[in-house]
């Protein structure tokens, strides 16, 4: 506990080199996975194509590529913004299949109803589905936050500094207290961007409550929450 | 380009398939942990798993748990046991047995839970006894996610074991942090391609038993994706 009280500051720094490393990629993964996801919703072709590759990319472990990217993009592999692309695609990987998922489960009466009263294909979009798969949406962004703040950490081995640099010096210096801070404090983070986006969900999409949503809706929100 | 061309001179050069720390061992260290940890973590998770997913009782546990395990840094877990238990093989062990639970836990119980009720109460309607229930006609049903479940908790072990070169010299990670410290080129880059192209390889392999293994009749009315997606991102 003492290492806690009189490293404060080092604690601090390294949750701000946390939060800019992990906030940019949720929010990046959100804005690349919706046209993604509406185009793999969309076309047949290219529902099997984009599905196929992002399922693969999932499969990629994030070592190999922290140190693979730099050699690919020009970045240089300490530097946040390697790993902020890294992530990036994670969450693109997560999401861009939760968005087909979500648009696939509006039902079809509705976006049926949507046409007869003459909304547009693209008034029918931002109107209709996209609101109507925001809690499938909503549920997946809430994964990628939580596991884009843990896999964050992960940068810390090859040099780039996070909340990960508590565990590998800590570990190093055989600190406990210094890695167990490291944990709670990750957690910790999850969790708090995990808060901010329940509530951002229920500001934007007030109609949302536990009992409203269609059995098909929720038999796909568990899936995702899985 | 350059950096590319040596790790393939890395990765072709025989020099690197002998002796004690060759390619060769490494894979098939790799492979090995994997397989032992999938094993640990099966033995514990799938009668658990089953038992929920039959009774009905503590799913809310067992996704709270799920959900915090996810939200837990593979890397600290890792060097936090290795300091308990000492450098060495068993700290990724205990790590990784840990990490693996939620997803195979979750394939077994979702498995079950899938399952259409009407099924399983004419399954008691014709006289099965519980026990027959979960054999006959649970498994066989669940399966397809249970494997979509072993499946992620493959892909997270194979990952995570990269990582635990960090702590125990062992694996195709030690490649990658051995390339790093002396800026070895070409042996980190060849490194990580071998560690990606063995998870690609899972990954397929998966693809393939799940074909093969569940029964027929299951696939009928099956969803076009049968893998659960689980937090699986903790790499």
């Amino acid at each position: 506990m003492t290492w806690v009280w009189s490293n404060l500051d080092f604690i601090w720094d390294r949750t701000l080199d946390h939060l800019l490393l992990s906030v940019p990629p949720i929010i990046l993964s959100f804005l690349i996975a919706v046209p993604l996801g509406w185009l793999a919703h969309r076309y047949r072709v290219s529902r099997g194509i984009i599905l196929t590759v992002v399922g693969l990319f999932y499969a990629v472990p994030s070592l190999p590529l922290f140190i693979l990217l730099p050699f690919i993009v020009g970045t240089s592999v300490r530097s946040p913004l390697n790993l902020i692309i890294a992530l990036t695609l994670y969450g693109v990987a997560l999401l861009a299949r939760v968005v087909a998922d979500g648009l696939e489960s509006v039902d079809r009466e509705v976006r049926q109803s949507a046409t007869a009263v003459g909304f547009s294909a693209r008034s029918q979009f931002w109107q209709v589905e996209l609101p109507l798969a925001g809690p499938v949406l909503l549920a997946g962004l809430r994964v990628v936050a939580v596991s884009t703040v843990s896999l964050a950490t992960v940068g810390a081995v090859i040099g780039a500094q996070s909340l990960g640099s508590l565990f590998t010096d800590g570990f190093q210096r055989g600190i406990q207290a210094e890695i167990v801070a490291g944990i709670v404090a990750t957690v910790a983070l999850a969790l708090l961007l995990d808060g901010i986006l329940v509530l951002l969900g229920r500001m934007i999409m007030p109609w949302t409550r536990p009992h409203a949503a269609g059995a098909r809706r929720v038999a796909v929100l568990q899936r995702v929450a899985v | 380009m350059n950096f590319f061309i040596e790790a393939l001179h890395w990765l072709v050069e025989p020099a690197n398939y002998a002796g004690d720390g060759a390619i060769g061992i490494r894979v098939l260290q790799h492979l090995g942990f994997t397989a032992v940890t999938l094993l640990f973590a099966s033995v514990i998770a799938i009668p658990i798993g089953f038992l929920i997913g039959h009774t009905g009782r503590g799913r809310g546990l067992a996704v709270a748990g799920a959900g915090a395990l996810r939200a837990i840094p593979t890397l600290g877990l890792l060097t936090i046991v290795a300091l308990w238990v000492g450098i060495g093989l068993n700290a990724p062990y205990v790590a990784l047995t840990v990490l693996a639970i939620p997803p195979i836990l979750a394939g077994a119980y979702t498995g079950f839970q899938a399952i259409d009720r009407t099924t399983v109460d004419a399954a008691r309607a014709v006289g099965m006894s519980e026990g027959q229930i979960v054999r006959l006609v649970e498994m066989p049903l669940g399966l397809p996610l249970l494997i979509g479940g072993l499946r992620s908790a493959t892909l997270q072990i194979v990952a995570t074991a990269t990582l635990a070169a960090y702590v125990a010299d062992f694996g195709l990670g030690r490649f990658l942090f051995a390339g790093l410290k002396t800026r070895d080129y070409g042996e980190m880059l060849g490194g990580s391609i071998l560690v990606i192209l063995l998870a690609l390889a899972l990954e397929g392999a998966f693809a393939l038993v799940s074909i093969l293994i569940v029964p027929r009749g299951v696939t009928a009315g099956r969803p076009t994706d049968i893998r659960v997606r689980s937090k699986d991102l903790t790499r």
